[in-house]
């Protein structure tokens, strides 16, 4: 026994010995750390005004705790069934969008080596840079009813002009189908990272042994990169209750708000522009639970049923 | 060995999908830079769809007599340089320590800056900070609020304990070098690449990110270029644009009101060509780094 302590408080010693000859490289550290600390913890510490009544000259410690009021508040509220399905629709949506990068992937994957290949991921990397205000005021010009370049291919296979932006039961495709072109080609560069460590040998035998492409393509290609499927569908998934702020905000209007008010549009509606800072925070930490909770749950399942998990 | 007749069909097929599916993802983005040099009455009837029509420099014309967005590109200029160097002094050297596998206390450190991508104060409690900090309608809160990004830190990390190997660091050591000579004299010189990514990743994240400004800034001098953008591309807030249609409205100023409609929707796509214009000239040789940022970003490390 005493001999363990005595390991175990040299063990100890020598961990202090090299936290001191490490100074340097603390001090290094230090300004990210500070930053980090300021911007991120402080508001984390903020959080509390969620349970507190919070009012501005008192201040966030002065103010009156007063438990889960808010929280109850916003599930009372007659539009909170209608914000969280939309935020769930519209995540929904977009998940189940999740293979269209990856079945790129394979299809790139296939092309040889040169111009072709190189010419088509330039391109469909584009859109990724393109700014979300851009993307919003894009898509507002293409859709629109009399002068959108969309209405006028349809008028002319004469099909009826549409107020696209204007009617709710769009909102949740043209934010998706939006966010699918952006993405679409961004999103494959990690699949064809995986697929380039992909042992050429096996490709070959399977070849030998008389394998069709399409084959290769199912039965190495695929399973071969699904760690890194997985990886990013929990990623993807444990996101389900945040849907952008930024997008949705711009796509919004007083046509579709019946669809377009997610979680994170009401926070901003409710905290900045009514300036109720306690019942805002009180959903923003609603929100953030919830996602924790989930990303937990799916990597939990996911190291269960395939042993890839995020950590 | 000899292609079967099923795979050369399916590479004829796989070819064919990759190019149709290429034209439609580059077609919004080739017709805003046609709609935007044609004559603006004949976008407006459907008659541009694939070449220019009515060639006409109008639309950049009046864009470039709009002051606002002068005033918005110098300040997200601004923005970018400061905001991405003071990304960067954050970032490099905080990775460069995380890289070091026997540093004392190094998870803690790590679950610190991990813990930022879940768990957050959000939006009241992060506006109720920079309110107390007085740094509302100031440009500052626009290039140091960002501070340090944990994915971009995580990809930096990556970098360094793939790409340096340790055996030059003991080098440097038994030289007698100190950590910070390391940092500059081993670390630095071989990290030209990762500084490019993260001077492109945190840059282009400048340039492209209204949301910080829209919470934070309502003093129109110090707006980016992303919000002045908004105003104009989306609530149409414009000289312009203010006309609207009404119904006491003939003969010669419905024609008016109707051409500046017109002329309205052309300059905004001459605006958001001008807008994307840096990016899109830069991007064909930056390509490279984006990429090799997501792959280096892939390894799970």
């Amino acid at each position: 026994m005493n001999a363990m302590r005595t390991i175990r408080a040299n063990h100890r010693r020598q961990y202090f010995q090299r936290m001191k000859s490490s100074w340097q490289q603390y001090t290094l550290i230090l300004p990210a750390i500070a930053a980090v600390f300021l911007f991120h913890y402080i508001p984390i510490y903020g959080v509390q005004i969620a349970f507190k009544d919070f009012r501005n000259l008192i201040g966030i410690r002065g103010s009156e705790w007063i438990g889960l009021n808010h929280f109850q508040k916003f599930i009372e509220y007659p539009m909170f069934w209608s914000i969280l399905k939309n935020t769930v629709v519209i995540s929904l949506y977009s998940i189940a969008t999740f293979p269209c990068s990856l079945i790129f992937a394979l299809m790139i994957n296939e092309l040889k080596n040169g111009m072709f290949k190189n010419t088509v991921q330039m391109l469909t990397y584009a859109p990724h840079f393109v700014s979300t205000v851009v993307v919003a005021s894009m898509v507002m010009l293409f859709l629109n009813r009399e002068s959108g370049v969309i209405n006028h291919v349809l008028s002319a296979f004469g099909a009826q002009r549409q107020d696209f932006m204007g009617v709710p039961e769009y909102f949740s495709s043209i934010y998706v189908w939006s966010g699918v072109w952006q993405e679409l080609g961004w999103g494959t560069i990690i699949y064809l990272a995986a697929l380039s460590s992909i042992s050429p040998e096996m490709i070959e035998s399977a070849k030998i042994d008389g394998a069709s492409r399409l084959k290769i393509v199912r039965y190495i290609n695929l399973p071969s990169i699904m760690p890194t499927v997985i990886t990013l569908l929990i990623l993807r998934t444990g996101s389900l209750l945040s849907v952008g702020f930024e997008k949705t905000y711009l796509l919004q209007n007083s046509l579709n708000i019946s669809s377009s008010r997610v979680i994170s549009t009401y926070v901003y509606e409710v905290g900045l522009l009514n300036t109720q800072y306690s019942y805002s925070s009180a959903i923003g930490l609603f929100n953030n639970v919830i996602n924790i909770a989930f990303i937990l749950i799916v990597n939990g399942i996911s190291k269960r049923v395939t042993q890839v998990g995020l950590w | 060995m000899k292609e079967s007749r099923n795979d050369v069909i399916f590479s004829v097929v796989n070819k064919l999908a990759i190019f149709l599916l290429t034209l439609v993802i580059i077609y919004p983005l080739f017709f805003i830079i046609i709609a935007s040099i044609s004559d603006p009455y004949q976008v407006s009837l459907g008659n541009v769809l694939f070449f220019p029509k009515g060639f006409t420099l109008e639309a950049y014309r009046n864009v470039f007599e709009e002051k606002d967005i002068w005033i918005g590109y110098r300040n997200s200029l601004v923005y970018l340089l400061a905001g991405t160097s003071y990304n960067l002094l954050l970032t490099i050297p905080a990775a460069y320590v995380l890289s070091k596998k026997n540093l004392p206390l190094r998870d803690a450190i790590s679950w610190f800056f991990f813990i930022t991508m879940y768990f957050g104060g959000g939006l009241v409690p992060t506006y109720i900070l920079m309110r107390d900090l007085k740094l509302l309608n100031t440009p500052w809160v626009l290039i140091v609020g960002m501070g340090v990004s944990c994915y971009n830190l995580i990809v930096t990390r990556q970098f360094f304990s793939s790409s340096i190997p340790d055996e030059l660091y003991e080098a440097g050591k038994i030289d007698g070098a100190n950590d910070y000579v390391m940092f500059a004299r081993i670390a630095l010189p071989l990290s030209k690449p990762i500084i490019a990514i993260m001077a492109l990743y945190y840059g282009i994240g400048h340039w492209n990110s209204y949301y910080n400004a829209l919470i934070y800034v309502q003093k129109n001098e110090f707006f980016p270029l992303q919000l002045v953008l908004r105003n104009i591309l989306i609530l149409n807030q414009t000289a312009n644009s203010a006309i609207e249609y009404s119904s006491a409205m003939e003969g010669e100023a419905l024609l008016e009101a109707a051409r500046r409609t017109y002329m309205a929707n052309a300059m905004k796509y001459a605006l958001i060509f001008i807008s994307s214009a840096p990016m899109l000239i830069a991007y064909p040789f930056v390509q490279r780094f984006f990429v090799k940022g997501v792959m280096i970003g892939s390894v799970k490390g």
